[in-house]
């Protein structure tokens, strides 16, 4: 996975990671901070738990041109609210198979928990998702959608 | 029926309604009645046509009902639902409506277009129905009829995509959501939907464009379906109401499948239950998670 990283000629997808402050956002950080390397497609937004993380982000991310979504958060039992990690997963169990369902593929879309210890198990989920989502190629079914008129 | 006059008569009457909310004929077919006047209660009917959720009515965005007083509104088993659904959120007080149920043998898909009850006419709903006999009501009125014609067909349709590949899926919706011209109509027509702002209408952020473009469209079906999982009841209005044909019971119906396998979740006319998106439970399944 890491020739994600190495390869300079291959598709470089571009994926957005809703992460939670808590855990995920700070696991993310030891990551940086260990120098642990990792593929550099990754843009993070952080939220302050990942029961704040509506669907609509995941959508309107694929809208504005990413190829992939990661989603992150605490662990269960982890949640710094207690619970924003129970329903999250909740929602996105739900989302991911209406995803599916409405033919938009899956493997574009990574849930997680990542706890603020776990640096290289993030610089895992990172490889391994923009690995997965290089040998899928663009989101173009779903990029081609902005150019097409209504 | 006359049962069902005589109860909204004497409702009206005695004060205990200001409007009975049920059906009657109109020029085109059967349509939503507001009764006001026990001298009116003529008007209402009940048979396999009365398609309608009038559990909709109830919804507090409708606020030119609230001055008509308390509403007695006529509901089938499955319209009960849809009250259950509003009390159990809050949206509405048990007390402040009567409810007539009727006992129902299912009713038509498009009653404009059919004229009697078969396997080919009936709504997609009626076949799985358990609640012939309703749980939730203050009145029950009529005859235990017959039961409904069993179809398969929307099971089938949804077997059907789910063998296929996501292409194919992606190109089915494609095709099926181009027709959309975001009217809304499956929003308003829904007993469910029922937020003063959606989603769908906000500008500043504008999450879903509000034209009727490919993107935008994609982004409303994803969010409607995704706001009514687990709290959709199934009464297929969404789906009467659209003007381009557009299978919504298909997405409500799978997702409604999703939280039935991994929560356990049906929909209930019991206020009690609650609803699967808002609760959680610590050993949900996490197969999907890494």
């Amino acid at each position: 996975m890491a020739t994600a990283a190495e390869s300079l000629t291959a598709f470089e997808p571009r994926i957005t990671a809703f992460v939670c402050n808590w855990c995920t956002y700070t696991g993310a950080d030891l990551a940086g901070t260990s120098r642990l390397q990792m593929a550099p497609n990754v843009r993070i937004v952080r939220l302050p738990c990942t029961g704040r993380i509506d669907p609509l982000f995941v959508i309107k991310a694929f809208e504005r041109g990413a190829d992939g979504v990661i989603v992150s958060g605490c662990h269960p039992a982890d949640c710094h609210y207690t619970a924003g990690n129970y329903h999250a997963r909740r929602r996105f169990a739900v989302f991911r198979e209406l995803l599916d369902f409405m033919g938009i593929d899956t493997r574009r879309v990574t849930f997680s928990w990542v706890s603020a210890s776990e640096g290289g198990k993030w610089r895992d989920v990172v490889n391994e998702t923009v690995g997965r989502v290089q040998a899928l190629g663009p989101f173009e079914a779903y990029h081609e959608l902005a150019g097409r008129q209504g | 029926m006359k049962e069902l006059q005589e109860l909204a008569a004497r409702l009206l009457t005695d004060g205990s309604a200001g409007v009975v909310i049920g059906y009657e004929e109109g020029p085109r077919g059967v349509r939503p009645a507001f009764v006001t006047r026990p001298d009116d209660v003529g008007r209402l009917i009940f048979d396999p046509r009365c398609v309608h959720n009038l559990a909709t009515y109830l919804s507090p965005r409708r606020t030119h009902l609230k001055g008509l007083g308390r509403p007695a509104v006529v509901v089938k088993g499955c319209d009960a639902r849809a009250v259950a659904g509003l009390l159990r959120e809050s949206q509405l007080a048990r007390e402040d409506v009567l409810l007539i149920a009727v006992r129902c043998g299912g009713v038509m898909r498009h009653p404009e277009r059919h004229v009697d009850l078969r396997a080919e006419t009936v709504a997609d709903r009626c076949t799985s129905c358990d609640v012939r006999e309703p749980h939730l009501f203050d009145f029950v009125v009529g005859e235990a009829p017959a039961a409904p014609p069993v179809t398969d067909r929307r099971e089938a349709r949804i077997r059907e995509l789910e063998a296929g590949s996501p292409a194919d899926r992606w190109a089915f919706w494609q095709e099926e959501l181009s027709r959309c011209v975001r009217c809304h109509a499956c929003r308003q027509a829904c007993p469910m939907c029922f937020c003063e702002r959606c989603v769908a209408d906000k500008t500043q952020p504008q999450w879903v464009e509000s034209s009727a473009h490919p993107r935008g469209v994609l982004a409303f079906h994803l969010t409607r379906a995704m706001h009514q999982a687990g709290r959709c009841v199934d009464c297929g209005e969404c789906e009467r109401a659209c003007p381009a044909d557009i299978p919504l019971g298909l997405l409500n119906r799978k997702l409604a499948h999703v939280v039935a396998e991994r929560f356990g979740h049906h929909p209930s006319d019991d206020p009690s239950v609650p609803a699967p998106i808002g609760s959680y439970a610590q050993q949900d399944g996490q197969e999907f998670i890494l």
